[in-house]
């Protein structure tokens, strides 16, 4: 019954008021980072002055530099760790400590920030482990990987294991029959794994928040202390920098996967 | 012999992040446990008693005696702390109801459309996620605020004459958490309505249902998985809220998160900290391990 299966003018305007509530916050963002007034509710002009002026801030760029490197270490570790933890969850069978490790997985998914955050940091400060780079990245893997191993196991959920066993019984090891035929199926989730990770990453506050030692100040730690001020332009343009660049990046890799799925559906 | 060297893979594809979380994850609750129980102090680490390695079994028991449940009657003697507890959950929970209420439809609208259009929608669903947390609730500053654009507008078009005092309230905070959670409610509800079997609604048809009757007793139900994932999704983390109540809230706005980190950070008191995460544990135990089961569950299905 197509009635049913296509589009009212009730869901089409429920799916446009949606889409319009999470994109008009970000669009009005935007504009307003253009605007050559100091006041950013009063509209100015337009003007780049405060995209300029951001390449002058030392303390932003330090900051967005630590972010890319914390951001970049912890996906990847975060990326391999999470993988694991996907094929032990589907196909590691029914080892003891099972529920217990599901738990753990799917713990952190939900986990409010301030406990995460403050329960690792008191584990540094146990072991001793001085606050810095190491501790951000560490506290990102930990809570990242579980996103990974969401993501990769439900790729794995429809995995055909047949081909990897026949791998098996003609005498590849593991290893090998994993990363040269299970790993090149599962690679579009393994990487969009990396993504979610590395944006997650690049994305928190609290938990840097915590874990960060002086001198490694994170880029959403730098910009929460600037709009602690007050709304700024430039506060806007580096928020507007950041949306361009996540937007392309996350739009890039969407198009790269369907390509590659679109390769491996034709073979 | 196959066999064997998977199990060996197996294992390691089990040890290695379990051990991981074991350590980053577990371990740290407990020492947060630990420390709930302990005192204050000035030293460093600023609380005690401190527990070393090879300590004699005496020293080991008079460290022991020392740990007590203080930090836990002190919080639940004093309304604040008590206080801060309701409000989070009351917040939170009006959050997720405006949540399912919102998302439902958009994910409904998402399912309904036509195959090809859906990976799209989708997508315009999940970029806002990417793009950070905090731009996102800064957003709504500007938008919000006394000055902001939404008074600007309700001015111009003279509906108000006066600006509404919309940003450091209440109001403001759960406009923050519906808007910041919303692809985590959409997501669960439109994965429950598009694996839905087409037939049952052609069924209810055919026995008579009218178009909405099909929707409450068909549709809702057999999405209401979705709806459960997502409104834990939702609900749990904005318990815990520490940047939307920091931001968009007031001066009557003390969700637990916030008091977490202000007791932490500004009263330096590990312990009274750590004992109030372990009560939002104890508080959002149930929620979680519900949270837990249905994605065991969901793992065990396929």
């Amino acid at each position: 019954m197509a009635m049913r299966k296509g589009l009212s003018p009730v869901t089409v305007t429920a799916l446009a008021g949606g889409l319009a509530f999470l994109y008009v916050p970000l669009i009005l963002l935007v504009i307003y980072s253009f605007n050559d007034s100091r006041l950013v509710t009063v509209w100015g002009g337009w003007s780049t002055r405060w995209y300029l002026g951001l390449l002058h801030n030392q303390a932003l760029m330090d900051a967005a530099w630590v972010s890319l490197k914390v951001a970049t270490v912890a996906a990847t570790l975060a990326t391999i760790l999470g993988t694991l933890a996907a094929l032990a969850l589907v196909r590691a069978g029914a080892f003891r400590g099972r529920t217990l490790f599901a738990g753990l997985v799917y713990a952190p998914l939900v986990m409010p920030e301030v406990i995460t955050g403050l329960a690792l940091l008191l584990l540094f400060v146990a072991i001793d482990f001085d606050r810095g780079f190491w501790t951000v990245a560490l506290a990102h893997v930990t809570f990242t990987m579980c996103f990974v191993a969401v993501i990769v196991q439900s790729r794995l959920l429809t995995f055909d294991y047949s081909l990897e066993e026949a791998a098996l019984d003609l005498g590849a090891t593991p290893f090998r029959a994993f990363f040269s035929v299970t790993l090149p199926v599962i690679l579009p989730a393994v990487a969009a794994g990396w993504l979610l990770a590395f944006t997650l990453s690049l994305d928190d506050l609290v938990i840097a928040n915590f874990t960060a030692g002086p001198g490694n100040t994170t880029l959403p730690m730098r910009i929460y202390s600037q709009v602690r001020l007050g709304v700024t332009p430039e506060v806007n343009a580096i928020s507007t920098v950041f949306i361009v660049v996540i937007t392309a990046v996350v739009l890039a890799a969407s198009l790269a996967m369907k390509w590659q799925q679109e390769k491996i559906e034709s073979r | 012999m196959a066999l064997e060297k998977r199990s060996n893979f197996a294992h390691l594809t089990v040890a290695v992040p379990f051990l991981w979380l074991a350590l980053f994850f577990l371990l740290p609750f407990l020492i947060v446990f630990k420390i709930s129980l302990s005192d204050d102090a000035v030293a460093q680490p600023p609380y005690g008693p401190v527990f070393s390695l090879g300590e004699g079994w005496t020293v080991l028991r008079d460290k022991l005696a020392q740990l007590d449940l203080e930090n836990y009657a002190f919080v639940l003697g004093d309304w604040l702390y008590i206080y801060s507890y309701l409000q989070s959950l009351l917040l939170a929970a009006l959050a997720t109801a405006i949540l399912v209420l919102v998302g439902y439809p958009v994910a409904y609208a998402i399912a309904r459309s036509p195959r090809g259009l859906r990976p799209v929608l989708l997508l315009l669903v999940i970029l806002p996620f990417f793009t950070s947390f905090l731009i996102r609730v800064y957003a709504w500053i500007g938008i919000l605020s006394r000055e902001g654009l939404l008074n600007q507008l309700l001015i111009s078009f003279g509906a108000i004459s006066q600006p509404l005092e919309i940003l450091s309230t209440n109001l403001a905070v759960v406009i923050g958490m519906v808007y910041s959670y919303f692809p985590f409610m959409v997501l669960p509800l439109y994965a429950a309505l598009e694996r839905m079997d087409d037939s049952l609604l052609e069924a209810a048809a055919d026995l008579g249902a009218t178009p909405s009757q099909a929707f409450w007793r068909v549709t809702v139900p057999v999405s209401a998985p979705g709806i459960v994932a997502g409104a834990l999704l939702c609900f749990i983390p904005a318990v815990g809220e520490f940047v939307i109540p920091d931001l968009l809230g007031g001066s009557d706005t003390q969700m637990i998160g916030r008091t977490v980190w202000n007791e932490f950070a500004v009263n330096r008191s590990w312990s009274v900290s750590s004992a109030l995460a372990i009560l939002i544990l104890l508080v959002l135990l149930v929620p979680i391990l519900i949270y837990q089961r249905m994605q065991l569950r969901e793992l065990e299905s396929r």
